[in-house]
């Protein structure tokens, strides 16, 4: 099995189906153990679970790293009041490819660990809101889950135990920003997909006015190994703070790019020079993005000293994020780079608030004018200044990402932006 | 201190407000204002426009202070560095792509943008490059779009949804595209209350059409008034330029109102204006004397021409139409036809003049609509059946409502009656030019004299509700006051002053010389007035004693 790369550094727990097409099967998936998980859980009681997940320390694999038992443990202790477990399957961060090969490969594995955590958090319903774009995975899930549903796996009665979860798979409209989690919210709800101000936050207000635990692809498909095994079983990888494994996305100038399950902790110049085979020809490495395209971009310095854990990369002055690891070398125009990350987020904007709005357009008109040997030294400062006010003022951040890339590129690689400036520009540099 | 206060600081100074208040609104009561646009108290907050966010200690990013409830013991600032950097940071993004077009803008002068900018923005903006252009659309209605002027706080499109209940508008497209539009060709034609987004517009993105071009804000006088177009009592200002009523905008009251007026009350004001008006006060003498009106008589050369009418001063008007009423008076009795657009005052001195005859009887008459237009988001508004301001009033004064739903009809006794006969206010539209012809007396106080009024032995020139002040009593029994808008054409007097001084030289009373005496003299005759304070009825006004029959008012 060659499922597009594999590395003997890799440790396969949530990616052991990718590239075996029998993991879809319900028979096998059970003959291999797939729904003891499931069987386990829904002999504890939602508590113990909670338990179990917090003791595991696994983290929110869609980004913010928050950590999941806590999440679940904000739901209502009482189950009469109608609330939902949301499944974010929209990964739509340019660089992220994990959730699409979780739900293509192995999806009842994600339909396992949402039952869990929905019977941890006391829900009833499931809605998993997947990418409208991910079609075959759409396709895959459905099937995966009128399977589970005639094997006894979901819906009434679940395997006898008396508990009843319904799961529902929702094709999303296609925007980046339903990815948000109140954005999706939004759109689950039928409406535009524009994001909410928090507070109130959705464990009190979330889904159609209901208490609502929203949950990474990731995150949801390491609840069955963790319910299996412990949650000490899980903390034997990764460090301390950021526990277990994780998907990570390399793509860029790499010999063999695609998703690699390492532990937390990984660090980020072996991932690319031997998990992933180094850069092609050669080359010097120029920058890394190592959490996706909304994340600050750090060069080749910065590249060897930082460890692949939420607080690896802080100290780096990046993030984690989905782990979408993006790698440049020498040749690549990080002008050019940044200016269509800046043009995707001001395409995908929802256009509530005015600082994202109307900065990060403005944001892609400098960086072109740029980019066309048009700039001037002011110009530089203006995007640091108009960018550093879309940061922390808007309803979600997705105005931050447009901030991050833009203002970590200026400072690590300013050479560039005046190499773009001519000579007679360059008067009053600041 | 009650525990539902909560302790907080504001720049410095130490607040107390109800629990649950937002910082914008606990700001306001110290007064302080937060900038903002999509925040309205009306309507729900998205806390979008970014503009309101404040520095609160211990947050790690400045917070909207239109959806952050106080907090015990926070610390807010609205002024300091950081908040004012914010606020001037986010108004150079909302000049990105504004046209900036002030000279030709209707809302030049009472925009928030340009005060805003001006109080708090850059004062140059940094961007280059060529804006956005969404040009104009007509939105049906009354409502024109300026795309380019919008600052997307969608007031407009959560005034039609939550409040009005019929979601017509909606924002398309996202990011800098972002836009408000209409569903395909559907306007807002045919919807009752959509004059009120182009009142919470905060720039000039919607403008009214029937406001389009014709006044800069900065010439138009503010006259808080109440609306004269049904009986729910709207609370409005009249806008006056060139003293000509230019627009009607409604005037906050929570009790009635709230920020809101139908289209049907904002656009019904041209008649405030209508030239052709009654100026001096006239003493007609009639060719054959009956003997009725000999005492009538004026100066004017008697009998010089067959339909002669004496033009004189009001002293000398007002003294023949006594002496005519007090020789006609008694007989067949007084019949008077009042108006409902008259005020409580006005009311009050009719009912005194008649008294003062020795009795009788006091009508009106009224439109009617088929039914009630409410306002589903705020469903104590409506615009009533009741298509008058004051015909609560007038029930309580004692007055009988005649004729049909269309205001015309029932007065064939009065048309007939050969006693005396007062009619004030312009109440006769439909009647025949012999109206009255065998009264005794037939004293008409209008402000434009119809051929009905022929017969009339004298015309007294009234201002009209707009060019006086007073008050009118709402279907809730809410008396609430109106003041002057426009200055009254040549002699033309309020019609309390002009009954009121005819009553006083009849039964010899006092004679009110100013508006609160006049409704002083009101609450000391009518008990269903009984106590209120006239100074006090201009905010928000005060309910009358007596419970007026709800059905009937409507």
């Amino acid at each position: 099995m060659a499922y597009p790369y594999v590395s003997e550094r890799e440790t396969r727990v949530i990616s052991r189906g990718f590239g075996d097409p029998m993991q879809r099967v319900l028979d096998i998936y059970v003959q291999r153990g797939g729904y003891g998980a499931l069987r386990k859980a829904l002999g504890l009681s939602p508590g113990e679970v909670i338990e179990e997940v917090k003791r595991s320390g696994l983290r929110g694999r869609g980004g913010a790293g928050f950590p999941t038992g806590l999440k679940w443990s904000f739901m209502p202790k009482e189950s009469r009041r109608e609330h939902y477990l949301l499944c974010n399957a929209d990964e739509s961060e340019p660089g992220t490819f994990k959730d699409r090969e979780l739900m293509r490969w192995d999806p009842h594995q994600l339909i396992e660990g949402c039952l869990i955590a929905a019977h941890a958090i006391r829900s009833s319903h499931v809605y998993i809101y997947c990418r409208g774009e991910f079609f075959e995975a759409n396709q895959i899930l459905a099937r995966a889950l009128e399977d589970a549903y005639a094997g006894g796996f979901a819906g009434d009665d679940i395997m006898g135990s008396g508990r009843s979860i319904d799961v529902t798979v929702v094709q999303g409209a296609g925007a980046y920003i339903c990815g948000e989690e109140t954005g999706l919210m939004s759109s689950l709800e039928g409406k535009r997909g524009l994001p909410r101000v928090k507070p109130p936050f959705p464990a009190a207000v979330g889904a159609f006015g209901a208490p609502s635990t929203i949950n990474n692809v990731e995150t949801l498909a390491a609840v069955p190994h963790i319910v299996s095994n412990g949650g000490d079983w899980y903390r034997q990888w990764g460090t301390e703070r950021s526990p277990g494994t994780k998907l990570f996305c390399v793509s860029g100038h790499v010999n063999r790019p695609g998703n690699y399950e390492l532990p937390l902790g990984f660090p980020l110049q072996e991932l690319i020079d031997d998990v992933c085979g180094g850069i092609p020809g050669g080359k010097a490495l120029k920058a890394v993005i190592p959490g996706g395209s909304s994340v600050p971009l750090i060069d080749a310095a910065d590249t060897r000293a930082c460890a692949l854990d939420y607080e690896g990369c802080l100290e780096v002055g990046t993030m984690l994020g989905c782990a979408s690891v993006i790698v440049m070398d020498e040749s690549a125009d990080v002008v050019k780079q940044v200016r269509r990350m800046a043009e995707f987020y001001a395409h995908e904007s929802c256009g509530q608030c005015t600082p994202c709005r109307e900065g990060a357009a403005w944001t892609v008109r400098i960086l072109r004018r740029i980019e066309a040997g048009r700039g001037t030294m002011e110009d530089i400062d203006t995007l640091m200044e108009i960018t550093q006010g879309m940061v922390g003022t808007t309803i979600c951040v997705l105005s931050d990402s447009v901030a991050a890339p833009v203002q970590s590129s200026i400072e690590k690689f300013r050479d560039e932006y005046l190499s773009l400036i001519r000579p007679e520009h360059r008067v009053g540099a600041a | 201190m009650p525990p539902s206060l909560v302790n907080l600081t504001i720049d410095g100074r130490k607040v107390a407000v109800r629990k649950g208040t937002t910082i914008l609104e606990a700001a306001r009561q110290v007064g302080s204002h937060v900038p903002h646009y999509c925040y309205h108290p009306g309507l729900s907050s998205p806390a979008m426009c970014r503009l309101c966010l404040v520095e609160v200690e211990g947050a790690s990013k400045p917070m909207p202070s239109c959806v952050t409830t106080v907090q015990e013991g926070q610390v807010v600032r609205v002024n300091s560095e950081e908040a004012v950097g914010h606020r001037e940071g986010v108004l150079e993004f909302y000049l990105v792509n504004h046209p900036l077009d002030c000279p030709i803008c209707d809302m030049s002068g009472e925009c928030d943008l340009q005060d805003y900018v001006h109080y708090g923005g850059r004062e140059r903006g940094r961007s280059q490059e060529p804006k956005r252009v969404f040009g104009r659309d007509d939105f049906g209605g009354d409502v024109l779009f300026y795309g380019d002027r919008c600052v997307m706080c969608t007031r407009c499109v959560r005034f039609m949804s939550e409040v009005e209940g019929d979601e017509r508008l909606t924002v398309v497209e996202r990011g800098d595209r972002a836009v408000i539009d209409t569903f395909f060709e559907e306007g807002l034609e045919g919807t009752n209350w959509h004059g009120n987004i182009v009142d919470i517009c905060p720039v000039g993105a919607l403008l009214s059409k029937d406001f389009l071009h014709k006044a800069r804000a900065w010439d138009l006088e503010h006259s808080p008034s109440v609306c004269t177009s049904c009986s729910q009592g709207c609370n409005v200002e009249l806008h006056v330029r060139d003293n000509l009523v230019q627009r009607i905008k409604p005037r906050e009251n929570l009790a009635v109102n709230g920020w809101w007026m139908c289209d049907h009350g904002r656009h019904n004001y041209e008649w405030m204006n209508r030239g052709g008006r009654l100026q001096e006060p006239y003493a007609r003498v009639r060719s054959s004397s009956t003997g009725n009106g000999s005492s009538a008589n004026g100066s004017s050369g008697n009998g010089s021409s067959p339909n002669g009418a004496g033009r004189s001063s009001w002293s000398a008007t007002l003294s023949r139409v006594r002496d005519a009423l007090i020789a006609a008076r008694g007989g067949a009795g007084t019949l008077a036809v009042a108006s409902p657009f008259l005020s409580n005052e006005d009311l009050a001195a009719l009912v005194r003049l008649v008294d003062a005859l020795g009795g009788g009887r006091v009508v009106y008459r009224s439109r009617r609509a088929p039914d009630e237009n409410v306002l589903k988001g705020f469903p104590q508004l409506a615009r009533r059946r009741d298509l008058a301001p004051n015909t609560t009033g007038l029930g309580l004064m004692g007055a009988k409502r005649v004729g049909d739903d269309d205001g015309a009809g029932g007065l064939d006794r009065v048309a007939g009656h050969d006693g005396v006969v007062i009619v004030v206010g312009d109440a006769l539209h439909d009647q025949m030019d012999d109206f009255a012809a065998s009264a005794s007396a037939f004293i008409y106080a209008g402000s434009h004299a119809p051929p009905s009024a022929r017969s009339a032995h004298a015309l007294l020139p009234v201002t009209t509700f707009a060019e006086q002040e007073g008050s009118f009593t709402n279907l809730d029994g809410r008396v609430q006051r109106f003041s002057p808008a426009l200055i009254p054409p040549g002699s033309a007097r309020p019609p309390w002053f002009v009954l009121g001084a005819l009553a006083a030289s009849m039964d010899g009373g006092e004679m009110a010389r100013s508006t609160a005496e006049a409704f002083a003299a009101l609450s000391a005759s009518s008990p269903a007035f009984a106590g209120l304070d006239f100074e006090a009825l201009l905010e928000g006004g005060a309910m009358a004693k007596t419970e007026p029959a709800r059905g009937e008012g409507r």
